[in-house]
């Protein structure tokens, strides 16, 4: 049933794709059904099943090479498989007032949400590659066709780091085949065969940062804020919401999975680190603090939304290099938590403010007096941003406590820096928020900007994301009884028998 | 060659045979009976007839397959030759299909002709292993595409890329030849199997080393191989659209084949070892070294290329440096590597020329003219979509399957993972790779077309063309096994 959620994007992407010109509405329409159904398919999975891993289908694909077309799902899949339907729904629904070419955006559209759920449901590697550059090809054209302010230099970015990333996962992918000389590539067979460790140690650098590279770690994260700033609304809030997962997601079911023995000390030392976990690790603070850094002296309203998503996939990265069970579950709650939220974010910075004030700068923001203009707005963002800085109450807290308790277990000295990025985060959010909404210098009447009025499809979008949000912050064992019991699934158990603490 | 019966001769050239009468009869049809017809039925019969042929062929090698030899590796026919002379009648056959609505010649008979010949010259040159065989192939090949480059008279494009087809290959032709004599001279046989014996007594002879480079050097023009590929952005920008989509596809294919038979079999004791801390001096590394620098070359220059023809000729250049790859390695699982590759290749590249064989009356070159394809025309926007995401790589397609392969044979080939400088080179190159053709998938998608452009008129012979390339692509794509079950049990014969 949950392989539907594949199928049922593309078919819907050709339906629309297929829909006579001239009717916008149907497009719109077959395209938010299309996004409900997978939905409901992914709650209905989610209700039933466990965090224990379950086959879909698994039937053979290359024969040849023992490539399989096999599609699986455990606990984090399904988190993000969750993850992916509701920023999907939430997507069409903010983008419901484009004008231009609207079947190819809906059928793109689809397209990407589809290979994105192939990429969460694959269990074999050539596979889960395979999801992962169809992935990348309606990225292009979503941010080069409607994007804003030089999106084909940013939609061309986006797409080559993506594709660097991803040849590096190439070609980790083909040494994992040839070295296990298994004749397969499905993730648990590899999972289960020893590798011998002085390939695991430069294959799982090399895969994480490949995947990685989509996750926006520092340094190679300059593709997001870029991307995201050019990107049209629903774009950006599948971009950050769910496509960066996909990088988080392959760093944890690739290359941690596969290649646990990398994470082991090197037994020396280059600049007082001593393992690929301790390198990631500073790295992914580095990404933290730098994020929350740069984001505080933006003067374009996107980019410091952009900026955040770095510092958030930070807590990520972080998470997943604590090796220890509260880490990772925390770098997972916060892959789903950040989709959410960044997607929230980009609703209210693109459509709700951009669309109808028609500027992003914020100093210009600052003279419109927008908190009075469009409360709804206001006070949308005003909870977002509390989500963000990981108030409680929002799912946001849940998941950064989780991680810097773990990060406290595994690297004391790491998590004072990585508390001082959430100051930070504090000090960017307030910032922004103040400007945006509520500017003192105003100097324009009420009546100088006429504002349309927020709409329905709007609303119902923000709604269905603060609430998700604020019931997974209230109620964070409805995700984590999928969480834990996929990282304790004998799939991990290498990590545990390794370098885990 | 005493005791050929001329019965096994007629019995294992059936098919070359069928093709090259195919060319005869376009010639006399078109010179005779068909001389004042108007010119657009003349290029309807010519290209029936000739399509004809190659199905007839078609029929003949997969429905009476003859397989057999001929003394001294004169003629070797196997289920692996015949399956690359199948894909080599397809290809062909789609090349006639892109003459249909081309008007830039009266001779409309010959230029068929000339097309049919030259897949008969390839259908020689993959089923032999004897050097002498191999020659007379690769220049009745070689004469056929110069000739056909040539073809458009009114252009003084053609001309300059026929003659610089010409004289490169003509000194190319020479070289090879060279190195073939000294081949001769060293094992005083023609055929491979019994080159590859006496190579193998010492392989160290400095004559054989001589031997070894003109040899690469003349088999890299024919494929196009940095440094050897001054001529292939001239043909391909200059030749006309059909016989550049011949030499940019299916005699790629041929060569490809050519090349790899001729070197294991008769070379693969003096291979050396390009792998990485164990090299040793040997065609593989000297081949490697070509590899490399296709790759480099023709990935990077392509960036700088505002023609789309001259694109596609250093796109053209980096794929010979991937398919180089598995020469290198020239194991039996690269070979069926290769030969998955440079079909899929061939089939891509044939449809880009298709497209660009739609839009000819468009007067289409600059990467710039296809803008606004995607509103003019959608359905072919949406092949070269795929044709170009095929080249790029980009899975399911089947472009990224040939790389895959090749990848992993050249890994698993050798020991220690000597060779992944070259994989690592490949994959970088191809990420430069995915640039290019996104900028030519721009135009077409992104930017709006010029106002007022009326929607394109396709031919039906072209679009038929575009779209069996398209959806072949697609299908190789999705089910690879199709085409690697078939060349992985035909492959059982050919090598030993």
């Amino acid at each position: 049933m949950l392989a539907w959620t594949i199928y049922l994007s593309f078919i819907g992407a050709a339906a629309v794709a297929l829909t006579p010109t001239g009717r916008p509405l149907f497009a719109r329409v077959t395209a938010l059904l299309t996004s409900l159904a997978v939905l409901g398919i992914a709650i209905a999975a989610v209700v039933e099943g466990g965090g224990q891993p379950i086959t879909i289908v698994r039937a053979p694909w290359i024969s040849r090479l023992g490539i399989e077309y096999y599609l699986a799902a455990d606990g984090i899949s399904l988190t993000l498989v969750l993850l992916t339907g509701i920023a999907a729904v939430a997507g069409i629904l903010f983008s419901w007032n484009i004008e231009r070419r609207v079947r190819d955006f809906f059928a793109l559209y689809l397209v990407l949400i589809g290979a994105v759920y192939g990429v969460f449901l694959s269990f074999d590697l050539l596979l889960l590659f395979v999801f992962y550059e169809i992935a990348i090809i309606p990225k292009y054209f979503l941010i080069a066709i409607w994007g804003s302010k030089r999106c084909e230099y940013a939609a061309m970015k986006l797409v080559l780091y993506s594709f660097a990333g991803s040849a590096l996962v190439l070609a980790g992918t083909v040494a994992a085949y040839c070295v296990s000389g298994q004749h397969t590539l499905s993730l648990d067979a590899l999972a289960n065969f020893p590798f011998p460790a002085h390939f695991q140690m430069w294959a799982f650098p090399m895969v994480f940062v490949g995947f990685a590279v989509l996750a926006g770690m520092w340094p190679f994260h300059t593709w997001a804020p870029t991307g995201h700033a050019a990107a049209p609304t629903a774009a950006s809030m599948l971009l950050a919401g769910v496509v960066m997962k996909l990088g988080a997601y392959g760093c944890l079911r690739v290359a941690m999975m596969l290649f646990p023995r990398g994470l082991d000390p090197w037994g020396f030392r280059v600049l007082g680190l001593g393992s690929w976990q301790q390198v990631f690790a500073v790295v992914a603070v580095i990404g933290i603090v730098y994020g929350a850094t740069v984001a505080l002296v933006q003067k374009d309203l996107k980019f410091v939304v952009g900026y955040s998503s770095v510092s958030h996939m930070g807590f990520v990265l972080l998470g997943l290099m604590t090796l220890n069970r509260i880490g990772l579950s925390g770098a997972v709650y916060q892959m789903f938590s950040h989709g959410i939220i960044a997607g929230l974010l980009f609703a209210v910075v693109g459509r709700m403010v951009y669309e109808r004030t028609h500027t992003r700068d914020l100093g210009e923001l600052s003279r419109i007096p927008l908190g009075r203009l469009i409360p709804f707005a206001a006070v949308t963002f005003v909870l977002a941003w509390m989500a963000s800085i990981g108030l409680p109450g929002f799912s946001g807290f849940i998941a950064e406590l989780q991680v810097l308790i773990g990060s406290w277990r595994a690297f004391p000295w790491l998590s004072w820096i990585a508390g001082l990025g959430i100051l930070i985060g504090i000090a960017f959010s307030w910032r922004a928020l103040q400007a945006t909404f509520f500017g003192e210098g105003v100097t324009a009447s009420d009546t100088e900007h006429p504002m349309p009025p927020i709409t329905v499809p709007e609303r119902l979008g923000a709604y269905l994301l603060l609430a998700t949000t604020i019931v997974l912050g209230l109620y964070p064992r409805l995700l984590m009884s999928l969480i834990l019991p996929a990282l304790n699934s004998p799939l991990f158990e290498q990590l545990h028998r390794g370098a885990w603490k | 060659m005493t005791g050929t019966s001329y019965a096994e001769l007629l019995r294992l050239t059936a098919p070359e045979i069928v093709v090259g009468l195919a060319g005869l009869l376009v010639l006399v049809l078109d010179l005779s009976v068909l001389r004042r017809t108007a010119i657009a039925v003349r290029f309807h019969s010519a290209v029936v007839a000739g399509c004809a042929g190659c199905v007839i062929a078609w029929v003949v090698l997969d429905k009476f397959p003859a397989q057999g030899s001929l003394p001294a590796g004169m003629l070797v026919v196997n289920p692996l030759t015949q399956l690359i002379q199948i894909a080599l009648l397809g290809l062909a056959i789609v090349v006639l299909l892109l003459v249909d609505s081309a008007r830039f010649t009266t001779h409309v008979g010959e230029y068929c002709a000339l097309i049919l010949f030259a897949t008969t010259a390839m259908m020689l040159l993959v089923s032999t292993q004897n050097l002498l065989v191999l020659f007379i192939s690769i220049e009745f090949l070689s004469l056929s595409l110069y000739i056909m480059t040539g073809f458009d008279k009114e252009s003084a494009q053609s001309a300059e890329a026929a003659l610089k087809y010409f004289l490169f290959g003509g000194m190319s032709a020479g070289i090879l030849l060279f190195g073939m004599s000294l081949l001769y001279g060293i094992s005083g046989s023609l055929a491979l199997q019994p080159i590859g014996a006496a190579v193998s007594q010492s392989p160290g002879d400095p004559m054989l080393t001589l031997a070894m480079v003109m040899v690469v050097a003349g088999f890299g023009f024919k494929i196009a191989a940095a440094p050897f590929h001054m001529w292939a952005p001239e043909v391909y920008q200059g030749a006309p659209t059909a016989s550049a989509a011949l030499v940019a596809s299916s005699s790629k294919v041929a060569s490809f084949f050519a090349l790899f038979l001729a070197f294991n079999l008769g070379l693969r004791a003096a291979a050396g070892s390009a792998a990485w801390g164990m090299y040793s001096a040997g065609w593989a590394s000297l081949i490697a070294i070509l590899a490399a620098v296709s790759m480099l070359w023709g990935n990077l220059a392509a960036i700088a290329q505002t023609s789309f023809r001259r694109l596609l000729a250093y796109s053209a250049i980096g794929h010979a440096g991937y398919m180089l790859i598995a020469l290198v390695v020239h194991s039996r699982q690269s070979l069926t590597a290769l030969v998955y590759y440079v079909i899929t290749y061939a089939l891509a590249t044939v449809g880009a020329f298709a497209v660009l064989s739609a839009l000819e009356g468009e007067g289409v070159d600059a990467i710039a003219d296809f803008r606004g394809l995607g509103k003019r025309a959608p359905d072919l926007a949406f092949c070269l979509l795929i044709f170009l995401l095929s080249l790029a790589g980009v899975p399911p397609l089947a472009g990224f399957f040939g790389k895959f392969y090749v990848f992993t044979s050249a890994l698993e080939g050798t020991n220690h993972f000597g060779l992944l400088w070259l994989v690592l080179l490949a994959l970088a190159m191809s990420v430069v790779s995915f640039y290019y053709y996104l900028k030519v998938l721009k135009q077409a998608y992104v930017s709006a077309p010029v106002t007022g452009a009326p929607p394109i008129h396709v031919a039906v012979a072209t679009r038929l063309a575009v779209w069996s390339a398209a959806t072949l692509v697609l299908l190789l794509g999705c089910l690879p096994g199709l085409l690697l079950n078939k060349v992985a049990t035909t492959l059982g014969s050919a090598v030993q």
